[in-house]
């Protein structure tokens, strides 16, 4: 195998088809940074997702004396001190809870009042407005129902509230735009293939006369094809090295120095997860445009 | 060296066969014409050697080998034993004489040191010594055949295969052409040549084989070109 033969060819078809390459170098990189996006937004969730479910936890309200007239569930007035103890004493029982605490309407007011602080709000709320509540944190988030089912009709339960409601939305909102990236991902995927397939084609048939005497004098299949494979290889992996570029912009830009300023509470992926990302960027930048090639070869160039 | 078994060749979707129940063999060292005229069957005959179409029915033997079994990956090391040249010469016209000939050899993996040496003896041997460094525009069409030639035989094949090589040649400059050949076919090298020049076959006295429709209808050592056309 002469290198420096391959390499020349490799040049020459390179600049013969600058306009065509260039266009492949744009749509892999848009794709591919999209792809790469939309991973690192999968991994945001669920930083999110195990950093919140850590904290959150689900709420047994109780029945106040005042809430007789407002919740159906208390008619029958407050909840007693058996009907706590029984349903503390079955929490403890089930293999799924983790931990019960319990919170007082005093504990609950002195929160409101860190919540809300002096609003005119908070001076108009009492200590015995504020229902009494076990918080229980389950050793699987996700099986709140088991909870819910359980204990909401029971005597003296106001209502089962799990306050992993709150964040779900901020999370449906996130998958909703990680599957529209990938889904303009896989657009800019088929033109991007679509692109090579053509650019293979022009190439091809503007050095037909060479490949020609190439086959005539017999030489192998894989050295006629392998310049064709390795400018559309090449053309992908600076494409992917774009690609890179934009996710680490990305990261730098739009979290590191803007988001991460504004929002204090949500902890953002590390640079660790952007790098993991990187190679499999470069990887498919490299194989994908190499195998279109492939593939569009067979079909215009006979060996 | 090549034997055709019953040789039948239809392309898709035509009726007619090209090649129709072609039996033939071709010793070591042989210089064959083939003539018939166009259409007869003579490129698809040539094409077949090269396996560039594969034959419908019978059994085609080139350089000891069954085409029909050979594998698609063995082809080109068939072919390396094999030189072709055409009517249209084939040169790259942005290589010089000896890049194109040197490509060959390139193409084919060939160190460089060998590329180096045995580029100016074949250009020397085809009469084109010291015309390395031309481009092929800048040569008369006889001597872009002899490049052609030079390139076809640079490898030393076994089987030099030449459709209409004085196709686009003058009487004279055809001679030359056909001067060179006997030269390559007497060191050893069988040459299969597809013409429609009378007067060249008439005067080397060679075998001659003449396709008609498709089938082989005249097969004769020593033979004349034969047919008015």
């Amino acid at each position: 195998m002469r290198a420096q033969f391959v390499l020349s060819e490799i040049g020459v078809g390179l600049r013969r088809n600058l306009t065509m390459t260039f266009a492949v170098i744009v749509s892999v990189a848009l794709s591919l940074g999209l792809f790469g996006a939309s991973l690192l937004m999968r991994d945001q969730v669920n930083t999110m997702k195990g950093y919140w479910y850590d904290k959150v936890n689900v709420s047994i309200f109780f029945c106040n004396k005042n809430d007789a007239e407002t919740a159906a569930n208390c008619a029958k007035g407050a909840a007693t001190e058996q009907q706590k103890n029984d349903i503390l004493a079955e929490l403890h029982r089930l293999p799924l809870v983790q931990n019960v605490e319990h919170e007082t309407s005093d504990q609950a007011y002195k929160h409101y009042k860190e919540q809300f602080g002096d609003t005119p709000v908070a001076g108009l709320v009492t200590p015995d407005q504020l229902p009494e509540s076990f918080r229980v944190k389950l050793k699987d988030p996700t099986k709140f129902d088991v909870i819910k089912s359980a204990f909401s009709e029971r005597p003296g339960v106001e209502q089962v509230q799990d306050q992993r409601d709150t964040v779900e939305p901020l999370f449906r909102l996130l998958d909703g735009m990680r599957y529209a990236a990938l889904g303009v991902m896989g657009l800019m995927l088929v033109v991007a293939l679509m692109l090579i397939v053509n650019t293979v084609r022009v190439s091809a048939f503007s050095r037909r006369r060479e490949t020609g005497i190439m086959r005539l004098v017999g030489a192998s299949s894989f050295y006629i094809q392998l310049p064709f494979i390795m400018e559309a290889a090449i053309a992908g992996l600076i494409g992917a090295v774009f690609a890179c570029v934009l996710l680490v912009g990305g990261k730098y830009f739009m979290i590191n120095q803007w988001l991460a300023k504004q929002i204090q509470v949500v902890n953002f992926i590390g640079w660790d997860a952007v790098l993991a990302v990187l190679p499999l960027v470069l990887l498919i930048g490299l194989l994908m445009p190499a195998l279109a090639a492939f593939f569009a070869l067979r079909k215009y160039l006979k060996v | 060296m090549i034997r055709f078994d019953n040789v039948s060749k239809t392309y898709p979707k035509q009726n007619r066969p090209a090649l129709r129940d072609v039996s033939l063999e071709i010793e070591r060292g042989e210089f064959v014409f083939l003539v018939g005229s166009s259409g007869s069957g003579k490129s698809t005959f040539l094409r077949l050697l090269l396996r560039e179409e594969r034959a419908s029915h019978g059994a085609v033997h080139v350089l000891g080998k069954d085409l029909a079994k050979l594998s698609n990956w063995k082809v080109p090391q068939m072919r390396r034993q094999v030189g072709t040249v055409f009517q249209d010469f084939r040169l790259l016209p942005n290589k010089t004489v000896g890049q194109n000939v040197a490509f060959a050899l390139e193409v084919i993996g060939r160190p460089r040191g060998q590329i180096r040496k045995t580029v100016p003896e074949v250009l020397e041997l085809v009469g084109l010594g010291g015309k390395e460094d031309r481009m092929p525009g800048e040569l008369s069409g006889g001597e872009q055949q002899r490049v052609a030639i030079a390139r076809a035989f640079v490898n030393r094949p076994l089987l030099l295969i030449a459709d209409e090589p004085t196709g686009n040649l003058d009487p004279q400059t055809s001679v030359g052409i056909m001067k060179l050949l006997d030269r390559i076919n007497r060191t050893g090298t069988t040459v299969v040549m597809a013409t429609h020049d009378q007067q060249i076959v008439d005067q080397m006295r060679k075998r001659v084989m003449e396709l008609e429709k498709g089938r082989l209808v005249r097969d004769q050592s020593r033979g004349v070109y034969g047919y008015q056309h």
